[in-house]
């Protein structure tokens, strides 16, 4: 009898489940005409959603901050959104809420390339313009791409920036990250090409790997200064061997005499430039790179631009743009920051 | 426990249990899965008529889309913890699924359909290895599953590196997303082989020998043994089923994300769980139905959705969840202290009212009886 009742109970909980979830679904259907016009809103007022890698993550705070001026700019409407940890799969749910929401465009920076390759489809299915920035998905999922830099670019604003800060004359080394990073021998590459095409008096004797390890990082920077003692200057292509090397020669006699420059953050890196050991260090500005995503996506938008090559448009102060190969926009040349602009960061 | 009828040895003696008294309804409705039912029915309509783009057409598909692999492993959660026994190791079974579809795919160059039967067995034997650590070991759950999971986890990542495997056919990656009543549906088609597996389970939970011996062990499984169920290998079971259910899951992640990653569904064996407890099921075992747990998995799922459309970050999406739970949990500590305090009233009423020690026993085998009528 005990159990019986149970069983009842059960069975009319079952039911009663079942029956809200039907009605739910027909509720859904019959109200189809509502998402519709919260999309068509994109008349007057243009939607930009930015879904960064994670939350919380001061690069990412940076980019938002510019693509929100922008927006603001434009008169549209900006909301940011994204997961607490970088997974593509947290991401997925995002980009499904905005093809929900049908917000006008989505910029997002691809924590996979493929796995939310289908949601970002479904999104523009639904209609809404897909920009990636920082990091980009398969070609064919999105329909631009905003490129912070290239790797000609990064290259030789670093060979610049040491052949300055040197006099154009010397040896010079390399800290990089591990031995097989795919950017950085590429950019490596690069920069060896360049010094010797136009700076033939620099002379690369070293190149050295922290692994992107902080304490390996700074003890190959006081290996490398021992083992060459006319070492006029340093060149790291990553932050974390830049701010390593920058904490060691601080503290040591090399202070100013070495130079030293790469690619790094404004917050690792602030210190060591008010105290004189970094005169200038490159990488693009997060700010401009969002800020040019959100005019990207308010142009495809409009129509202005379809992702073919060729296409131009304007994004407000930063000036016009022209699309390149594989629906591609690249912001420009790295960002240098020096003493006189690096409080003007926070990320 | 029998105190109560050894009291009363004539025949009516079993009208003055409080349970019996009460009517049908009173039993439908004034239970813990029906409070999670009704609060999702809250949630539901109140989202559907306050949340912008709630009553869209994708958002019951996206919703379903996203909680599946959660209500497919909550099923064997559920009974495992019934139990009184607890699997952290699911979603690292998950991972570890995914991982071999993809090197299997890839590698081995294996059609998806074996891919995926050589990846449920070896989590059936993921299962198997906790199952047999647990039941016939006798080492707590908790322990040799918090091992598993960094095992398993670790031989998934060992598998594929930090790389991603994802050129898998796209007739098998459209199918994990595909609707079941063609376009415009709200429903995927995982949900078929998920009420396949619910039917099944509730047959097995609610309606079976083995069920009754789940709820038996859960209870007490010192009496369970002496009853006749055996307790080994009902657990060792319950383990395998996760196992299997999970690498399905994975299966079924994998494909829709079209991604076989080292690191995917990590974490999630804590929205399992965190769904099942609040559909009502104890987490000292013993007690627990399926229509609350599924009623569990949904509400979370709506919840997320709703706030994620109202623009909410993660974090307080998880606040309100965390909350939740944790009512949830204080409320069958509530409840049960205002039953028994609702059942001594009534008793002191009645002629027969003893002293203090015998209002204890009947407390005690009211919430005896209460407990056994749960299920």
């Amino acid at each position: 009898m005990k159990v019986r009742n149970r069983r009842l109970s059960a069975l009319a909980a079952v039911t009663l489940v079942a029956s809200l979830a039907l009605t739910a679904c027909g509720g859904s259907d019959s109200d189809g005409g509502s998402d519709g016009a919260s999309g068509g809103g994109g008349g007057g007022n243009t939607t930009v959603t930015f879904l960064p890698k994670n939350l919380g993550n001061p690069y990412f705070d940076t980019s938002s901050k510019g693509g929100k001026a922008a927006v603001e700019e434009f008169g549209g409407t900006f909301d940011e959104v994204g997961p607490d940890t970088a997974s593509p799969d947290a991401q997925v749910q995002f980009i499904n809420t905005a093809a929900q929401q049908g917000v006008n465009a989505l910029v997002v920076s691809a924590n996979d390339p493929e796995a939310i390759c289908d949601a970002l489809n479904e999104a523009s299915d639904a209609g809404t313009k897909i920009v990636t920035f920082d990091s980009d998905t398969n070609p064919d999922c999105r329909d631009l791409f905003i490129n912070q830099a290239t790797a000609d670019g990064i290259a030789k604003v670093q060979v610049d920036m040491i052949a300055e800060q040197i006099g154009d004359a010397g040896e010079v080394a390399i800290l990089s990250a591990a031995a097989n990073a795919t950017n950085q021998n590429a950019w490596i590459d690069t920069m060896k090409k360049e010094l010797e095409a136009s700076h033939p008096n620099i002379k690369l004797v070293d190149t050295v790997y922290g692994d992107d390890d902080d304490q390996t990082s700074f003890d190959k920077t006081a290996a490398l200064l021992q083992s060459h003692p006319n070492l006029k200057g340093i060149i790291s292509p990553t932050t974390v061997g830049i701010a390593a090397a920058a904490r060691y020669l601080s503290t040591s006699e090399y202070k100013g005499k070495v130079a030293l420059t790469g690619l790094g953050t404004p917050n690792q890196m602030r210190e060591y430039v008010k105290d004189g050991t970094v005169t200038e260090f490159a990488l693009w500005n997060p700010e401009d790179l969002g800020y040019l995503a959100a005019y990207a996506a308010k142009a495809l938008v409009d129509g202005d631009i379809s992702g073919k090559e060729g296409d131009s448009f304007t994004a407000g102060k930063l000036g016009d743009f022209t699309v390149g190969a594989d629906a591609t926009v690249l912001l420009g040349e790295p960002y240098r920051f020096n003493k006189d602009n690096i409080d003007d960061f926070d990320f | 426990m029998s105190t109560a009828t050894v009291d009363r040895p004539e025949g009516r003696a079993t009208r003055t249990y409080p349970a019996y008294s009460r009517s049908l309804w009173r039993r439908v409705l004034l239970t813990r899965e029906f409070a999670v039912i009704a609060l999702l029915a809250i949630v539901y309509f109140y989202s559907n008529a306050n949340v912008p783009a709630f009553d869209g057409p994708l958002t019951l598909y996206y919703l379903f889309l996203d909680i599946a692999p959660i209500l497919l492993i909550a099923l064997p959660m559920t009974l495992v913890i019934i139990t009184g026994e607890i699997d952290l190791s699911v979603a690292s079974v998950m991972g570890l699924s995914s991982a071999l579809i993809g090197v299997l795919h890839a590698d081995a160059g294996m059609s998806i359909p074996l891919a995926a039967l050589v990846a449920i067995v070896v989590g059936a034997v993921c299962g198997a290895f906790n199952g047999f650590l647990v039941a016939y070991v006798g080492l707590p759950s908790l322990a040799v599953t918090i091992g598993t999971l960094a095992l398993y986890r670790g031989i998934a990542q060992g598998l594929l590196g930090t790389k991603a495997i994802t050129d898998f056919p796209e007739k098998w990656t459209d199918l994990a997303k595909e609707r079941i009543f063609g376009d415009g549906s709200s429903y995927p088609m995982i949900l078929i082989p998920f009420v396949i597996l619910l039917v099944l389970f509730v047959w097995l939970l609610h309606f079976s020998t083995f069920g009754r011996g789940v709820f038996e062990i859960g209870l007490n499984d010192e009496a369970a043994h002496f009853s006749g169920v055996d307790v080994e290998r009902t657990k060792f079971l319950l383990f395998v089923l996760a196992g299997a259910v999970s690498a399905f899951a994975g299966l079924y992640f994998t494909l829709r994300f079209g991604s076989a990653r080292g690191d995917n569904a990590n974490g999630l064996e804590l929205q399992v769980i965190a769904a099942v407890l609040l559909g009502g099921v104890s987490i000292f075992g013993g007690r627990g139905a399926l229509h609350g747990v599924v009623a569990g998995v949904i509400l979370i799922g709506v919840i997320s959705s709703a706030m994620r459309l109202q623009g909410e970050t993660v974090n307080k999406i998880n606040i309100v969840i965390g909350v939740l739970l944790v009512l949830s949990v204080i409320s069958t500590t509530l409840l049960g202290w205002a039953q028994g305090f609702l059942s001594r009233r009534r008793r002191s009423s009645t002629p027969i009212s003893g002293s203090s020690s015998e209002d204890g026993q009947r407390r005690q085998a009211a919430a005896a009886t209460e407990s056994t009528n749960e299920r």
